[in-house]
């Protein structure tokens, strides 16, 4: 069937790469934009129309991660020679970088921002996968009293735009002090992923015959056992694609993490757009600040692509 | 080794009813096989003994002993499925370590290899030990899963219909091969299979089940030759008996409304209260014969050659029935015969309850 192609076939196919090619092209133009604009000089950043050859610079990543403050006059020659490599790029944008009394540099507020988008993505996208996976084992392997409306009732908690219930989440969780904190934005998105979790973990864990688990049982083992012997290595794939889906929504989450935290806890999304507000916006810094955010997404997406690609057929293919 | 014994078992699930008053007594060391249709409760019967669902009623009994309140982990009782008795990602030895390897009967590694290897080469799976699952043939697959059933030297063998899914060349030399295995091992053995054939070939003892009950128990031989009913009659031969409707009239068989009659020679329990009585009569198609001085003419409906013998559809009137004859029998479609019936075989059935004159009590 494969060796001989007729040429309609190859039409076709040469039609589906120019459209696959297209779409990809589409997808990627707005990453490109951000990517290069990381590395352009300030000048260059905000050109009509866009400058696309231009000499790569790190200069916007030295100020993502410094405090900087604008300088009135050029830096003397002398002390532009005795600056470090990565000061002198902040001299050249005619700005200098802070330092405190004991002329340690000061770092900006970009490197605890991230930290935290780490901490509570990271956190919450475990909690919210391991709890889903316990609970769509038990929907998928027990007779659960009125479970189709246990499991729309968890459906129904993703029904309403989040941002809905932001005002009394807020007065609530200034009343408990869990503003601006961590554990608040974690339990948060932890709520969120939940539901979803549930439903994704429920329609893999269905996918894999409970002849496994009872042939354990049989064997001599108890159903604590035989969840973590055989179920939960056949729904590595479920549990990867959903980590996945958690992870970037509680990573790119912007509405609550804005409400909920300004200084402590805050996360990369609210505060990136931030520095917008304060002079002149420098772009190449925010398109730096981008950059890096996009990254431990694209990472750990890279390291699943081989669970992901299955699991997205979901029951598609058998094993 | 055990001695298995339900008593009075009735399962519902929700509104459906899987199991009604069921009885079983295997005794220790039996080749017992199930026989049933689909959905007729067979895996139900088997999945209680193995202690994976709770009956709604009555009591399992593993050598005298009520499992009622026993884990599946506790029965050790071995369940060898149609499919997916393997865990993936496993290779072959993996699979065959895992059953000696839970904590509540964890055996010295010494002994664990020593089992697997010899049940390795009890069922010639000893060049597969180190290949994945996923890489197995059918008939290699179902070869391991008896190899996980036979390390653990369990007391029970559990089989649900473990040939289903071979071809048929590899069905009748696994058959073989279990019959072997389990005199063997001389284990008790609760095989389940909708296939009669089976049934009857591997069986010391078979029991028919129809929709959650047990129809008739005994050997093949008494289930071929003495149907308790028209149900049992008809499923179990392939082809199945033949189910003429008549009447006995002064010791012949006549069958109304059809306008033949067929001699008769009554068993110990006809008198003369069956005459004259609506009756089913049963004959085994093996002991139907053409002859050319026969009582009855028919005409030749159908032939299927079956290489040792023939299958022959005949017509009378609008009835049919089926004769097998010997291969060189040399007959036509559409050519009419002449054949009886050998009379010491005949079974009466009550036409209304359809069970069997010789059971009825």
């Amino acid at each position: 069937m494969a060796a001989v192609r007729t040429s309609s076939e190859i039409g076709f196919n040469r039609i589906a790469i120019v459209a696959v090619l297209v779409v990809t092209i589409i997808f990627l133009a707005p990453i490109y934009w951000i990517a290069s604009t990381a590395f352009k000089p300030r000048n260059l950043a905000t050109t009509i129309p866009p400058t696309v050859v231009f000499q790569p610079e790190i200069s916007p990543f030295v100020k993502l991660f410094t405090k900087r403050s604008q300088m009135r006059s050029p830096p003397s020659p002398e002390e532009y020679a005795a600056a470090p490599w990565w000061e002198r790029v902040v001299f050249d944008g005619g700005e200098k970088i802070v330092r405190d009394g004991k002329d340690q540099v000061q770092w900006s507020g970009y490197p605890s921002r991230f930290l935290n988008s780490l901490i509570i993505a990271i956190t919450s996208t475990v909690l919210a996968v391991g709890m889903g996976t316990f609970t769509a084992y038990g929907f998928s392997r027990f007779k659960v009293k009125g479970e189709a409306d246990l499991l729309f009732f968890i459906l129904s908690t993703r029904m309403l735009p989040p941002v809905v219930v932001a005002i009394p989440m807020f007065l609530m969780y200034r009343a408990v002090g869990l503003n601006d904190s961590h554990i608040g934005l974690i339990i948060l998105y932890t709520a969120f992923n939940l539901s979803f979790s549930v439903w994704l973990m429920k329609g893999f864990m269905d996918e894999i015959p409970k002849e496994y688990e009872e042939a354990a049982l049989v064997d001599g083992y108890t159903r604590m056992e035989a969840f973590f012997k055989i179920v939960l290595p056949e729904a590595a794939t479920g549990i990867a694609a959903t980590a996945v889906f958690c992870f970037i929504t509680a990573w790119n989450e912007y509405a609550f993490a804005l409400i909920m935290t300004n200084r402590r806890a805050q996360t990369a999304p609210p505060f990136i757009p931030s520095q917008v507000g304060s002079g002149l916006p420098d772009w190449t810094v925010i398109a730096a600040g981008t950059f890096l955010f996009l990254l431990p997404v694209a990472i750990f997406t890279f390291l699943l692509r081989n669970h992901l690609l299955r699991g997205m057929s979901f029951g598609a293919i058998r094993k | 080794m055990a001695h298995i014994q339900l008593k009075n078992i009735s399962k519902t699930f929700g509104n459906h009813t899987a199991l009604t008053g069921l009885d079983l007594d295997i005794a220790d060391g039996e080749f017992f096989v199930l026989l049933g249709e689909t959905g007729a409760g067979k895996t139900t019967t088997l999945r209680l003994i193995a202690g994976l669902e709770k009956p709604s009623e009555g009591q399992v009994f593993i050598d005298g002993v009520d499992v009622a309140d026993w884990g599946a982990a506790e029965r050790d009782v071995a369940l060898v499925l149609q499919q997916y008795s393997l865990y993936p990602r496993y290779t072959v030895r993996e699979n065959l370590e895992f059953p000696l390897k839970p904590k509540i009967r964890r055996l010295p590694d010494a002994e664990i290899k020593d089992r697997v290897d010899r049940a390795a080469r009890t069922l010639r799976i000893e060049h597969l030990l180190d290949r994945k699952t996923d890489r197995l043939s059918g008939g290699e697959m179902q070869r391991v899963s008896i190899g996980r059933a036979i390390v653990r030297k369990p007391r029970v063998f559990l089989m649900d219909e473990p040939l289903s899914a071979l071809d048929a060349k590899l069905r009748e030399a696994l058959r073989t091969e279990l019959k072997n295995l389990q005199i063997q091992l001389g284990a008790t053995f609760l095989f389940v299979t909708h296939d009669q054939i089976e049934a009857m070939s591997m069986g010391d003892k078979v029991g028919v089940l129809n929709h959650g009950r047990i129809v008739q128990t005994g050997t093949p031989h008494e289930i071929y030759n003495n149907p308790r009913d028209t149900y049992v009659a008809s499923f179990v031969g392939s082809p199945p008996m033949n189910l003429i409707d008549g009447r006995l009239v002064n010791g012949r068989a006549v069958m109304a409304p059809l306008n033949f009659e067929l001699p008769f020679s009554g068993g110990a329990k006809t008198s003369a209260a069956t005459d004259g009585r609506p009756l089913v009569f049963g004959i085994r198609p093996e002991d139907v014969y053409l002859e050319s001085g026969a009582p009855v003419e028919a005409r030749v409906h159908d032939v299927e050659n079956h290489g040792v013998e023939k299958i022959l559809t005949l017509r009378v009137g609008d009835t049919t029935l089926r004769a097998t004859v010997p291969a060189r029998t040399d007959v036509a479609i559409e050519q009419p015969v002449r054949f009886a019936w050998n009379p010491d075989k005949v079974v009466l059935f009550d036409k209304g309850s359809g069970v069997s004159l010789r059971h009825a009590s």
